[in-house]
């Protein structure tokens, strides 16, 4: 099939052609694959995908949208494949990193050394969002804070690989990875022949691993759930998925109940006392006589059960901290200050709204510069300078100038790209990738990750919210 | 078992046995009218009355047709979605509680029941409403019934089974009774063999998809013979009988006591219903008039579905109420799955 014929590179890193135009070598044996495939049968195979996914369900909400509010998740059937070598140091850079949060917030939350020793301004830290001073001293078992973290991982034009941000909150995608992966399998058996992909379906397991490893309770086996906010959540999907894949109940708010700061659940046959919550609830909605007291969506009195060390949540309540976009500016002097290490993957260069050297140089060029609030995600809260309109530029220039510590700016990194079937013909489309860490008895990471697709042209943003699909990621054994 | 997840298997299923009910129904008697000669306006709102009647929407049709004719009132029970006991709407209902427990479903019983779901609102089912109507019922019972199919032979028989069976078998009692009970509102001659009348008392067996099952029996149809069957039979999966049985069956099983006692008034209200079955004839039924005797079945259907709430749904609230403050009002939780439950008392 000549889908690739005249496909063009671009100026950017291609995942699968170099900048003269010839395959790479570890992609090879899958374009032969693909150009035995005709077109025809190329698209039919395609629908079927996307068929697969409507009626398996697996969709997201978007929300706003008051007709047919659920949708699939684009999907493009053209794998991005990365060598075991190229996959080595992401994997130790992933972990370095990971501990280093944990260790991060275990220390904000007891004895603040780091802010002590004057490695990262106190101030920061204290004026960050969702830093949750009030569970400082509180313990939570293997001092592990973030269970499970997305952090998202880009690719510039020189083809090495940057950390963008860091979710350490709830991150979602986990079981997009694992339905492309059967999705492909199911419409596309023939490209995986011979090809050494590594398989990704130990996650499940992994995280009930974790969960187990975290029980507070060592005589019994651990009662573990997961926490939703409920169907017309834009991730339902994969909390069922999750809970199903791990055998555990999924549990809304109000099946549950504290009773003397034990948490417990109603069933049939009365109460059932819950040791472990996977919980895909946000801090500010998971218990309203602590957080925000309109949450409908929490347990009241969860937060007394949990500082009472008698249920574990994952992720731990006041991870947020890490997330913040001014808080990822330290994570490298984390890395050294706790583990005495270089960071064996780097930050975007970032600058800081609040520093006046990093203020001057932002405010002097933000035509060419990604500006971010510090706690917005989901390709919200942003200005991408170049594409930017002059209104759009002066009122950024003028929140900058509000509330400096709520912004910080970034040159525009030119994403890789990899071929992407759109609108009948193979074009290069920007991603990114989010790998899924966890950590429980030790750190695990299911090989590659969510790669996210930006399917309009020229768009660096991946989000699905913003018209992104994903792709599966091949990680080889060679 | 959660006690939510409990209540949302029960009406999910509930939801698609009604729907696949639904479908015989408004199928059945589309061809039945074939059969009749044209009728006028007049007599074609004699003909729909009674089937509107068994679906307990009288008022909400009168509200939203102005005419009774064969296209209102098909669409009203097929994909008018203001109609809360349409198919569509059922449908949709039955996908929206399988959604809110979709880890306790196998993949394959979740694409059935979403395909179905897709089908429904798809203009491929709007097409085949209005140019074959019959297809589009096929369609329908197919469909319920592989999601029948694939749930007795995906499932473990546990707890979550039982409550899903208890939702079927009560559906199914309540149904039958219905589609018995569209005889009572016929115009003229309502008892009897007499031909039209019998013309009538075969739809109602074929509404059940009884018809076959009926005729192995070599007997005439006939008013008895006809309520005696779908009443009384203990052998055929429709009659009340059968399915009061079966429900006595799963609500032991989910608590653990022997038949013929009782743990809760469940299986009380249950159990006593299934023993006047046992020791009564299709006499005792038309002889207290059939409608009466049909309207108070269904009321004592509804009082078993609201004691199986009450036992599995609310007690556990209770024991929150006592543990907390006992003058609480009921929670969301309960004031949500009540109302589902109430939407059967029509």
């Amino acid at each position: 099939m000549e889908m690739f014929k005249g496909y063009d590179p671009g100026e950017f890193y291609d995942e699968m052609f170099g900048a003269d135009g010839s395959v790479r070598s570890h992609c090879a044996p899958l374009l032969r694959r693909f150009k035995q495939l005709d077109q025809k049968d190329f698209l039919a195979r395609k629908a079927n995908s996307e068929l697969y996914f409507l009626r398996q369900g697996i969709t997201f909400n978007v929300y706003h949208d008051e007709q047919g509010t659920e949708r699939i998740f684009p999907f493009d059937p053209i794998p991005r494949v990365m060598p075991a070598d190229e996959w080595e140091p992401l994997e130790a850079g992933l972990t370095q990193r990971l501990v280093a949060l944990n260790l991060f917030l275990h220390d904000i939350y007891h004895d603040q050394r780091i802010l002590k020793d004057e490695v990262i301004p106190r101030w920061y830290v204290e004026q960050a969002t969702h830093y949750r001073p009030e569970f400082r001293g509180v313990d939570v078992p293997g001092d592990i804070y973030i269970h499970i973290c997305g952090s998202d991982l880009i690719r510039g034009a020189d083809g090495k690989y940057y950390v963008l941000e860091d979710n350490g909150r709830c991150p979602s995608g986990a079981s997009y990875l694992l339905e492309n992966r059967n999705a492909l399998k199911r419409t596309f058996p023939g490209i995986f022949d011979e090809m050494g992909v590594r398989p990704v379906d130990s996650y499940p397991r992994d995280l009930l691993a974790m969960l187990h490893h975290i029980s507070p309770r060592r005589d019994a086996d651990p009662v573990c759930v997961l926490l939703t906010p409920g169907c017309h959540n834009s991730a339902y999907f994969e909390h069922c998925y999750l809970a199903r894949e791990m055998g555990i109940a999924i549990v809304e708010g109000r099946d549950l109940i504290v009773v003397d700061k034990f948490v417990y659940m109603r069933t049939t046959r009365g109460l059932k006392r819950v040791d472990v919550i996977y919980r895909r609830i946000d801090d500010d909605f998971i218990d309203p006589v602590v957080f925000r007291k309109d949450s409908v969506l929490g347990v009241p009195g969860l937060m007394n059960a949990y500082r009472a060390g008698n249920v574990s949540l994952a992720n731990a309540v006041g991870t947020g901290v890490a997330d913040d976009k001014v808080i990822y500016y330290f994570v490298p002097r984390m890395i050294e200050y706790y583990l005495g290490q270089k960071p064996i993957l780097p930050n975007v260069p970032t600058f800081l709204a609040s520093e006046p050297e990093d203020l001057k140089f932002i405010l002097g060029h933000l035509p060419e510069l990604v500006v971010k609030a510090a706690n917005e995600s989901g390709g919200y809260g942003m200005l991408m300078g170049p594409t930017a309109s002059a209104a759009q530029i002066a009122d950024f220039r003028a929140r900058i100038l509000a509330n400096p510590r709520n912004y910080i700016a970034q040159p525009v990194v030119a994403l890789s790209r990899s071929p992407t079937w759109c609108d009948g013909a193979m074009a290069g489309r920007h991603l990114d990738l989010r790998p899924y860490i966890i950590y429980g008895k030790d750190v695990k990471i299911v090989p590659g990750g969510l790669t996210r697709v930006a399917l309009t042209k020229d768009s660096l943003i991946v989000n699905s919210s913003q018209g992104g699909g994903s792709k599966d990621t091949w990680v080889l054994r060679h | 078992m959660l006690s939510r997840v409990a209540n949302t298997l029960y009406w999910m299923v509930r939801y698609v046995e009604r729907a696949d009910n639904l479908a015989r129904l408004i199928d059945v008697n589309q061809q039945l009218l074939l059969d009749s000669e044209r009728l006028d306006s007049e007599r074609l709102r004699a003909f729909w009355q009674p089937i509107i009647l068994s679906t307990g929407e009288e008022d909400l049709f009168g509200a939203l047709y102005d005419e009774a004719g064969s296209s209102e009132v098909i669409r009203f029970l097929t994909d008018d979605t203001r109609n809360p006991n349409s198919i569509t709407s059922c449908i949709g209902l039955a996908r929206e509680n399988a959604r809110t427990v979709r880890d306790q479903l196998s993949d394959d019983l979740w694409e059935s029941l979403n395909a179905l779901y897709l089908f429904t609102r798809s203009p491929e089912a709007s097409h085949l409403i209005a140019s074959d109507p019959p297809r589009y019922y096929e369609n329908i019972r197919r469909s319920s019934e592989t999601f029948l199919g694939i749930a007795a032979s995906t499932l473990s028989r546990d707890e979550a089974w039982e409550f899903m069976d208890l939702g079927r078998h009560l559906e199914r009692a309540d149904k039958t009774t219905r589609f018995l009970d569209v005889s009572s509102y016929l115009p003229g001659g309502e008892m009897g063999a007499a031909a039209p009348a019998g013309l009538h008392w075969s739809a109602i067996l074929r509404s059940c998809g009884a018809l076959g099952a009926f005729r192995a029996l070599n007997r005439d149809i006939n008013s008895h013979s006809v309520v005696d069957f779908l009443v009384f039979s203990r052998d055929f999966p429709r009659s009340v009988r059968f399915c009061i049985e079966k429900a006595d069956v799963s609500l032991h099983r989910i608590s653990g006591t022997p038949r013929g006692t009782f743990s809760n008034d469940a299986e009380r209200a249950t159990g006593r219903l299934l023993a006047e079955l046992n020791f009564s004839t299709a006499d005792d039924a038309l002889s207290a008039g059939l409608h009466e005797y049909l309207d108070s079945l269904q009321t004592r259907f509804n009082r078993i579905g609201e004691a199986i709430f009450e036992s599995y749904v609310l007690m556990p609230e209770r024991i929150e109420s006592c543990f907390m403050d006992p003058g609480q009002a009921l929670s969301a939780l309960a004031a949500w799955q009540m109302q589902q439950q109430q939407q059967q008392q029509q």
